[in-house]
C-alpha cells in the first residue's frame, strides 16, 4: 500500500515535470557542479563575480585546494572557457609577500568550474590580512577581480616557513592524509623555495624529507615502516609512508635534507631532544 | 622439513606407517574376541565433585579448578595474582593447548590471558578433568601439549526426587568467603539442577605477613542444567553456565579486571542404541559469550590511563559416535566451531582536549574450524592394547575489521584479509599389561594453527618480559613429532607409573625481538614479532608412587621432570624445574587426615635468552582433616586445614614478575546434604 502511494506520486511528479522543463532552455545550470562543496566568498568587478569553494568553506593556514567558477553579470550564466591566474598577497605594515600557489585549471569532466592550490604559510592577524588578486582571460579579454581573503589560524601545525642552513627561505606543506588513519598512510606534502622577490615560490627538486611519528602524550612512541618522502615528479609533490599505530595525536617530526645529503633544517629524536624543530601535527 | 629433524621426522613417518600397517593387518586377521574388553584410556583424571568413595574424596572439595588440576602430574599453573590462573600442560601453554568444558571450545577474551577458560567455571559446575597428554588430547581440536576437558555433573544418575546440598567455606589468609548452593530435582522422565557459587576474597598475603597488593576478587557462578529422556534411548540436554567476576586484582600485572563475564550455552541429544555396533552417540549445539574488561583506575601512578575490553563468542557443535565391533572400540568426533575475538585499547591523555588514542588489539578476528577425529582401540591379544587416532581439520581465520586490517597492514602490507590452513593429527599407542606391569608406547604427529594472539595482536604487552607483542599472519603452522612412553607397576599395595613425553616442535612459534620497531607502551624494552624458531624441544617425564602403608595408611609420591630446549640449545622459558610432593593419608570410614609437603628444586636451567632469571627452590607443608558427621540423619562434611604451615615466601618459575605465592592459611570447608 505504501509502496503505491510512492508510486503514484512519482508518476505524477513526472506527468508534470516533464511537460515544464521541455519548454524552458538552460541546461548549463541545470547541474550545480559545487555539490558537495562549500562556498568561501565572492570576489567581483563590474562583469564578472568568481565564486571560491572549498569542502570546508573557509581558508586556512596551510594547504588549501580551492575550486572557482565565474559568473557573468549580465547574462546570469557561468563561464566555461575562462583562464585564471592568481596571486594571493599578505599586506603587512613594513613589507609584503605571497606564498606557495599552483595554477588553475578546468576540473576535468567539469563545464564550469576550475581548481588550483594555495598555501598560506601564515594565517591573519589583527593588523595584517591576505588579498586575493585573480587575473582572468575570457576571449582574450584580460581582466581581474581583487578582494581581502579571511585566512583562519590552523589549529595543527600544517605548515613551516623556515630559514634552511643554506640560507634560503623554504615553505614545507602538509597535504594528505587529509584524514589520517589508523594505518601506513600516503603522505603528501609541498616544498618550495621563496625567491627573493617574496612574491615567486619555486618547487624545490631532488631533496629528501624524513618523517619520524611520535606521539608527546603517550611517551614519545614512534610508529614502524615510515618511508622518507621523495618527489617521485620533478616540479611535484614529496610523497611516502606515514604509519600511525593508533589515533590521538600525533606530531610528525621532519628533516629536510638537500641533494647531497645534507640537514637543511630539522634534529633527530634523542631523549634530551623530543621533537624536532620542524614538524606536522595530525589528531584524529 | 629438511632440517635437523629430517632422521626424527622418517622414523616417526615410518613408525606411524607400521602401526597402521599393523592396525590393517589385525583387523582383518583377528578373530572375534570376547565382548569384554574395555577401550584403552591414557587419560589422567581428576575427580571433582561426583559422589565418590571416600577414599577418592578431596580433602578440599571447595579449593578452586585450577587447585584441582595442579594435581595432576602434567599440569602447571601461571599465576598472575590470586585469581584466575593460567593451565599449561606438558609446559606448554593456552596456545599449544585445548581447553574445552564438556567438549564446547571456549576461547578467553583477554589479550593478556587473564581470563583462561578455567576462570569461567566453578567446581560445583564439574564432575571431573579429563587431562589428555600430546595427541592424545587431540579429540576437541588440534593440540600440541594436551587439553584438558571439563566434564560437567552426569546429573541424571541421582536417585529420584529432590535433592539439595548446601556449601560454605572460608581461608584466613584472604578472607576467602565460598558459598554455594544445589538444588536439583529427578523424574523418570526429566531432570532439572542449579547450581551456584559465590566466592569473595581479599589481598592474599605472602609468606612473613607481606600483603600483596591487588589480589583481591570477587566471582558468582550460576547454573543450571535441564533434561528430558526422549524414550528409553534418547536424552535431550540443555545446559547454561552464567559466571560473573568483578573486582579482580592481577598483582604481577599493570592492570586489573572490573569485569568478567561468561555465557555459556549449550543443547545436547544423546542416542544410546542397543545395537551391537554403536553403543553412544552424542550431538551437541553450543555458543558461548565472554566480556573481558581491564581496569587500571585503582591503581597509583599509572602513566596513562587506559580501557581495554575485549569480547570473544564462540558458536560451535560436535557429533561424537562411540561404537565397538569385535575387538574395536571406536570414536568418531565431526565439531565444528566459529569464534570472533575483538580487542580493544584506548588510552587517555593527561590533556583531556586531545583525541583518546585508540586501537585494536585483537581485529575482530574470525576463526572457523571443521574438524573429523577418528579413534579406533583395539585388543590385539589378550595382554595388548593398540589405539590410533588421527583428526584432521580445516582451519580459517578472517581479519573482520577494516581499521584492524590496515593497522596490521602498516607491518605486512600485502597481508590478506583471510587465511586457511589444514591441521593434520595422527597417532599411534601400543599398551603391554604383562604380570603386574603395564609398558606402553607411542608416536604421534599433529599440528596447530597460530592463536589469535600470534597470528593478529596488536601491540600486546607483555609485562613479564616488557615487550610488545605484534602477531605474524604469515606463520606456519606448529608441527609436533611426539613419542611417549610410560610404565606401570601394581600390586595390592603398591602402585607406580611412569610416564615419559618428548616433543619435537617444528616451527615453534615465539615472539622475537625486531631491533628496527619501537615500543608503544611507556617503559617497554622493545617489540616482539611473533615467529618460528626451526624447532623446540620439550621432554616431560613423571613418576608416581602410592604405597598402602598399612590398614588406612596410603603414602603417595609425585616427581617430575622437564627440560625444553630452542635450537640453539637454549632454555626455554615457563618449563618447570624438578617438582616433588610426598602426602601421607590417613582414611578411615568418615574420617580422613592428610600431611603433606610439596616443592621445586631450583631453577637451574631457566631461560636467560628470553629474559628469565633464576628461581630458587622451595618447599611447604599442608595438613588437612575431614569428618563426615551425621546429622539430622543427612550428612555434614567438614574439612579443615592449614596450608604452607610454616608460612614460606616463596615463588615458582611460573609465577608471572616473581609474585610471592601465598603463605599460611588456614581453610575450612563445610557441606551439608540438606535433601
Amino acid at each position: 500500500m505504501k509502496n503505491f502511494k510512492y508510486l503514484s506520486f512519482l508518476f505524477l511528479a513526472i506527468t508534470f515535470f516533464s511537460c515544464t522543463s521541455n519548454s524552458d532552455s538552460t541546461p548549463e545550470t541545470a547541474v550545480d557542479e559545487t555539490l558537495g562543496l562549500v562556498k568561501i566568498q565572492k570576489l567581483s568587478n563590474e562583469n564578472h563575480v568568481i565564486e571560491l569553494y572549498s569542502e570546508t568553506g573557509v581558508l586556512t593556514q596551510g594547504y588549501n585546494q580551492i575550486s572557482l567558477r565565474i559568473k557573468d553579470k549580465t547574462t546570469n550564466k557561468y563561464i566555461t572557457n575562462a583562464s585564471f591566474n592568481w596571486i594571493p598577497i599578505m599586506k603587512m605594515a613594513a613589507m609584503q609577500h605571497s606564498c606557495p600557489r599552483s595554477g588553475i585549471e578546468k576540473i576535468s569532466g567539469k563545464q564550469t568550474l576550475y581548481r588550483g592550490d594555495i598555501i598560506f604559510q601564515m594565517a591573519q592577524n589583527d593588523t595584517d590580512a591576505w588579498h586575493l588578486q585573480i587575473d582572468y582571460t575570457i576571449d582574450d579579454i584580460k581582466s581581474n577581480a581583487t578582494s581581502a581573503i579571511a585566512v583562519i589560524a590552523s589549529q595543527k601545525r600544517t605548515v613551516n616557513s623556515f630559514t634552511g642552513t643554506d640560507g634560503v627561505r623554504y615553505i614545507l606543506a602538509y597535504i594528505s592524509p587529509k584524514t589520517p588513519k589508523v594505518a601506513l598512510n600516503n603522505m603528501t606534502v609541498g616544498l618550495y623555495k621563496m625567491q627573493d622577490d617574496l612574491i615567486t615560490f619555486n618547487v624545490v627538486d631532488n631533496f629528501k624529507i624524513k618523517i619520524d611519528p611520535r606521539m608527546p602524550s603517550m611517551g614519545n612512541h614512534s610508529s614502524p615502516n615510515n618511508t622518507d618522502l621523495l618527489q617521485s615528479l620533478s616540479g611535484g609533490t614529496y610523497n611516502g609512508k606515514l604509519s600511525l599505530t593508533m589515533t590521538g595525536y600525533w606530531k610528525i617530526n621532519l628533516q629536510l635534507l638537500n641533494a647531497t645529503g645534507e640537514v637543511l633544517k630539522g634534529e633527530d629524536f634523542a631523549t634530551e631532544n623530543l621533537q624536532s624543530s620542524l614538524f606536522f601535527e595530525a589528531e584524529f | 622439513m629438511i632440517t635437523l629433524s629430517l632422521p626424527i621426522y622418517d622414523i616417526m613417518k615410518i613408525t606411524a606407517t607400521i602401526l597402521l600397517a599393523a592396525f590393517s593387518t589385525i583387523c582383518f586377521a583377528q578373530k572375534q574376541e570376547k565382548d569384554s574388553i574395555s577401550p584403552v584410556d591414557l587419560n589422567e583424571i581428576i575427580v571433582i565433585s561426583k559422589k565418590t568413595p571416600a577414599r577418592l574424596k578431596q580433602p578440599k572439595s571447595l579449593a578452586t579448578v585450577e587447585e584441582y588440576l595442579q594435581q595432576s602430574s602434567k599440569v602447571n599453573m601461571v599465576r598472575r595474582g590470586g585469581y584466575a590462573l593460567e593451565p599449561i600442560i606438558n609446559n606448554m601453554a593456552t596456545e599449544r593447548t585445548v581447553i574445552t568444558i564438556d567438549g564446547m571450545r571456549i576461547f578467553g577474551a583477554c589479550t593478556d590471558k587473564m581470563d583462561p577458560v578455567t576462570s569461567y567455571v566453578e567446581v560445583s559446575n564439574l564432575s571431573e578433568a579429563n587431562i589428555a597428554s600430546g595427541q592424545q588430547g587431540s579429540c576437541h581440536g588440534p593440540t600440541i601439549g594436551g587439553s584438558i576437558d571439563l566434564k560437567r555433573a552426569n546429573l541424571n544418575q541421582k536417585e529420584l526426587g529432590w535433592n539439595g546440598a548446601a556449601k560454605t567455606g572460608y581461608e584466613t589468609n584472604n578472607q576467602h568467603k565460598i558459598l554455594g548452593t544445589s538444588i536439583g530435582f529427578n523424574d523418570k522422565s526429566f531432570y532439572v539442577n542449579t547450581d551456584f557459587t559465590y566466592r569473595d576474597a581479599q589481598n592474599y598475603k605472602a609468606g612473613n605477613h607481606e600483603e600483596i597488593d591487588f589480589s583481591q576478587f570477587t566471582k558468582y557462578n550460576l547454573s543450571a542444567t535441564a533434561g528430558f529422556y526422549l524414550g528409553k534411548k534418547g536424552l535431550i540436554e540443555g545446559a547454561v553456565i552464567y559466571d560473573k567476576a568483578t573486582d579482580v586484582g592481577y598483582p604481577a600485572l599493570p592492570m586489573d579486571v572490573s569485569l568478567a563475564k561468561a555465557t555459556i550455552t549449550s543443547l545436547r541429544y544423546s542416542y544410546t542404541p542397543v545395537s551391537s555396533y554403536f553403543t553412544n552417540w552424542e550431538t551437541k549445539v553450543y555458543y558461548n559469550t565472554i566480556t573481558h574488561k581491564m581496569d587500571d583506575t585503582k591503581r597509583p601512578n599509572v602513566p596513562i590511563h587506559m580501557d581495554m575490553p575485549g569480547w570473544s563468542d564462540t558458536y560451535g557443535y560436535y557429533s561424537k559416535l562411540k561404537g565397538r565391533y569385535e575387538n574395536h572400540h571406536f570414536m568418531a568426533n565431526l565439531n565444528s566451531f566459529y569464534n570472533k575475538s575483538i580487542a580493544e585499547m584506548t588510552m587517555y591523555p593527561s590533556n583531556p582536549k586531545e583525541n583518546p588514542m585508540f586501537m585494536y588489539t585483537w581485529p575482530d578476528v574470525r576463526t572457523f574450524y571443521n574438524g573429523l577425529y577418528l579413534e579406533d582401540g583395539m585388543q590385539i591379544s589378550p595382554n595388548a592394547n593398540i589405539k590410533v587416532s588421527t583428526n584432521i581439520g580445516i582451519h580459517s581465520n578472517k581479519v573482520a575489521d577494516e581499521f584492524g586490517l590496515q593497522s596490521l597492514e602498516i607491518f605486512y602490507p600485502d597481508m590478506n584479509a583471510t587465511k586457511n590452513r589444514v591441521l593434520k593429527s595422527l597417532a599411534g599407542n601400543y599398551i603391554l599389561h604383562h604380570n603386574k606391569f603395564e609398558y606402553g608406547f607411542g608416536l604421534a604427529y599433529g599440528e596447530r594453527a597460530p592463536s589469535v594472539s600470534e597470528g593478529y595482536g596488536y601491540y600486546l604487552y607483555n609485562s613479564n618480559d616488557f615487550y610488545d607483542y605484534i602477531g605474524n599472519p604469515n606463520l606456519q603452522n606448529e608441527k609436533s613429532f611426539e613419542a611417549n612412553l610410560s610404565f606401570g607397576f601394581k600390586t595390592e599395595t603398591f602402585t607406580a607409573n611412569l610416564t615419559s613425553s618428548f616433543f619435537h616442535i617444528q616451527d615453534y612459534i615465539i615472539g622475537k625481538i625486531d631491533p628496527n620497531i619501537q615500543p608503544m607502551t611507556i617503559g617497554g624494552s622493545g617489540v616482539k614479532v611473533y615467529n618460528a624458531l626451526n624447532y623446540a624441544t620439550i621432554f616431560n617425564t613423571d613418576l608416581n608412587l602410592e604405597y598402602k602403608i598399612a590398614q588406612n595408611w596410603y603414602f603417595k609420591t609425585l616427581l617430575a621432570y622437564s627440560c625444553g630446549k630452542d635450537d640453539d640449545h637454549n632454555n626455554l622459558p615457563f618449563i618447570s624445574p624438578l617438582r616433588y610432593s610426598g602426602n601421607l593419608q590417613f582414611k578411615k570410614e568418615n574420617f580422613n587426615l592428610g600431611f603433606g609437603a610439596s616443592g621445586n628444586l631450583t631453577q637451574v636451567k631457566f631461560a636467560a635468552a628470553y629474559g628469565e632469571t633464576k628461581t630458587s627452590g622451595y618447599v611447604i607443608f599442608n595438613f588437612n582433616s575431614g569428618y563426615t558427621f551425621p546429622w539430622n540423619e543427612k550428612k555434614l562434611n567438614v574439612q579443615a586445614g592449614v596450608e604452607n604451615i610454616f608460612d614460606k615466601y616463596y615463588t615458582t618459575f611460573s609465577d608471572w614478575n616473581k609474585i610471592p605465592r601465598q603463605g599460611r592459611n588456614f581453610f575450612i570447608n563445610v557441606s551439608y546434604v540438606l535433601f
